[in-house]
């Protein structure tokens, strides 16, 4: 267990396992997001209540879900960063963290779009939209403090520290937020939450989900892999890795 | 060696020599052989009373923030109409956002003084843990800002033409309140203390984390308001109150080490 | 198939603007991202290969 941990740890093992993992996540979530994408916009019936606007829970709700994991598994990594000195749970963080910011950007934007035809206003004091922007507020803050430091090391702990800090205030502020909503206005007509819901409509959002998650993964394997090559290009492996080719070729070129 | 570092600090801030009777006070934790049985508990108190002596002697410090919620609140009948009806609709949230504001505004100074002159640092190499000792810390500066903040807000509240009745629960729910904002506001105070422009960042870090707090702050007051029972409210202000005593201690003293080795 | 024609699967009943807004931003967004870690990974594997190459001919100018 032990060496398994250190050994994921270990860049140069995370840098050639992850490139035999990334392409099957890629294929799996560009097969999922087409497949998806098709189903939900033109085959899944449209809905009774809102017609076919709400299409968009196909984008606006993997995307919520994605931004709440997104946070969470940045948590994780901060903590196994900070238990362990695993480097690369700290690379995995950094890159997630744009990510998330921007999933949490697509629920808001796709969360106001459909509020147009839903409630008549482009923004709606809602309990999941509120949370939502909360969220974005948490990610800029860990974004903004990880930028604030110009010790590596100490932005990454300080942003390991603020993000576990954060995960476990989520749950509190959702709750709050949504005490506080059903208190203002009794909820009326909230988004997503419905009773019934046939399998054709929410069969293509769990593919969507899925596909979003994978998109997910294959994202931050590369950009942890881009990660490792901006903090150990000094490092001989990556210098003989990289370099191989070129080597080779200069020696035949002057051949 | 804390015990002296706590010395020269307390020594080398005091300007003036007529706060003589302080010294007495900051001699008696330096008593080395103590410290294996009350260690612990003669560290804080040092802490507390250093702290609080520190910040009695820098007044400005200690009423800015008060001024600061005085001005905020005038600003908004100016701002918005002198009419009481619609003011004291308006007024339980007034008041609770000015005064998290007011302590947000007081909390880039925490540590600040203590990371510049260096005594942080002895704060670190003190034996204590030092989870343990920023609880003294985050103490005094609710007693000095939280809990003045708290006891002025009725005052306010009259001018903002507040309802009867629920004078006693701003209070008491900005007292409870304003100690979870200091705990939560050490943790952005703590990552913060070591940039150069960490102000706006702290802000831009703390205020996301004190929407619970608001929410049930301003509620309870709005409850009062309306007749509705307050105890739920003050209650689960209570409970943020002690997971955040649990769990700030910790948080806070992992960056501040993060500061300070950084 | 839940639309009798292409023009109607474009028109979205009436909510075009909507629903293809919602997906255009996101589609956009997921394209950007692998955009940008492409562009990302390239350049840094074009600057070790580049600082390398040069260290290669400093060590042969000097020999």
């Amino acid at each position: 267990m032990w060496a398994f941990i250190h050994k994921l740890g270990s860049p140069k093992w995370f840098y050639g396992i992850s490139a035999k993992l990334q392409p099957w996540f890629w294929a799996a979530a560009v097969l999922l997001l087409v497949t998806g994408s098709l189903w939900g916009l033109a085959f899944a019936p449209a809905d009774y209540q809102q017609g076919n606007s709400f299409r968009i829970i196909y984008v606006h709700v993997p995307a919520a879900f994605l931004a709440q994991s997104i946070f969470i598994s940045m948590a994780v990594s901060g903590l196994v960063f900070m238990v362990w000195k695993i480097k690369v749970a700290d690379m995995a963080a950094a890159v997630m963290a744009p990510l998330g910011a921007a999933m949490t950007f697509v629920a808001l934007f796709s969360g106001a779009v459909w509020g147009v035809p839903t409630w008549g206003t482009w923004w709606m004091w809602d309990a999941r939209l509120t949370s939502m922007l909360i969220l974005l507020f948490l990610y800029l803050g860990v974004i903004a403090l990880r930028g604030a430091f110009t010790s590596r090391d100490s932005a990454s702990r300080a942003a390991s520290v603020l993000a576990m800090v954060g995960v476990i205030n989520i749950p509190i502020i959702k709750y709050s937020v949504d005490w506080w909503y059903t208190l203002h206005q009794p909820a009326s007509f909230t988004l997503t939450s419905r009773p019934t819901m046939p399998t054709e409509m929410w069969l293509p959002l769990v593919i969507m989900v899925l596909g979003f998650y994978s998109f997910f993964i294959a994202l931050t394997l590369m950009r942890t892999r881009s990660e490792i090559l901006r903090r150990e290009s000094s490092k001989r492996w990556v210098q003989d890795l990289v370099n191989g080719r070129v080597v080779n070729a200069q020696a035949e070129e002057t051949r | 060696m804390q015990e002296t570092g706590l010395q020269e600090t307390g020594l080398h801030s005091s300007s003036d020599s007529s706060l003589n009777g302080s010294d007495s006070v900051m001699d008696a934790p330096s008593v080395p052989l103590l410290e294996h049985q009350g260690g612990l508990m003669i560290a804080v108190k040092a802490t507390l009373v250093r702290d609080l002596t520190l910040l009695l002697r820098r007044r400005g410090e200690v009423l800015n923030p008060l001024v600061f919620f005085a001005l905020v609140i005038t600003l908004f009948p100016i701002a918005i109409s002198p009419d009481p009806e619609l003011l004291a609709t308006i007024a339980p949230g007034l008041l609770w956002v000015a005064a998290l504001l007011a302590a947000l505004l007081s909390l880039d100074s925490l540590f600040r003084s203590d990371y510049d002159d260096g005594s942080l640092e002895q704060l670190l190499l003190a034996p204590q843990p030092l989870a343990a000792l920023s609880v003294a810390k985050v103490a005094v500066h609710w007693l000095l800002t939280g809990l003045p903040l708290a006891l002025m807000a009725p005052l306010l509240g009259i001018m903002l033409a507040l309802p009867a009745g629920s004078y006693a629960v701003l209070a008491l729910s900005l007292a409870l309140g304003t100690a979870s904002l200091s705990l939560i506001g050490a943790i952005g105070a703590a990552l913060t203390v070591g940039l150069a422009r960490g102000g706006v960042l702290l802000s831009l870090l703390v205020l996301p984390l004190y929407i619970p707090v608001l929410i049930f702050g301003a509620g309870a007051v709005q409850a009062a308001i309306l007749g509705d029972g307050v105890s739920a409210h003050l209650a689960i202000l209570g409970a943020l109150l002690a997971a955040s005593l649990m769990l700030a201690p910790w948080a806070i003293a992992a960056s501040l080490r993060i500061s300070i080795n950084g | 198939m839940a639309f009798a024609s292409f023009s109607e699967f474009l028109a979205m009943g009436g909510h075009a603007p909507y629903v293809w807004s919602a997906w255009g931003v996101t589609a956009l967004l997921l394209i950007a991202t692998v955009w940008h870690a492409r562009v990302e990974q390239r350049q840094l594997l074009n600057g070790i290969k580049r600082r390398a190459r040069r260290a290669n001919s400093l060590r042969g100018n000097a020999q």
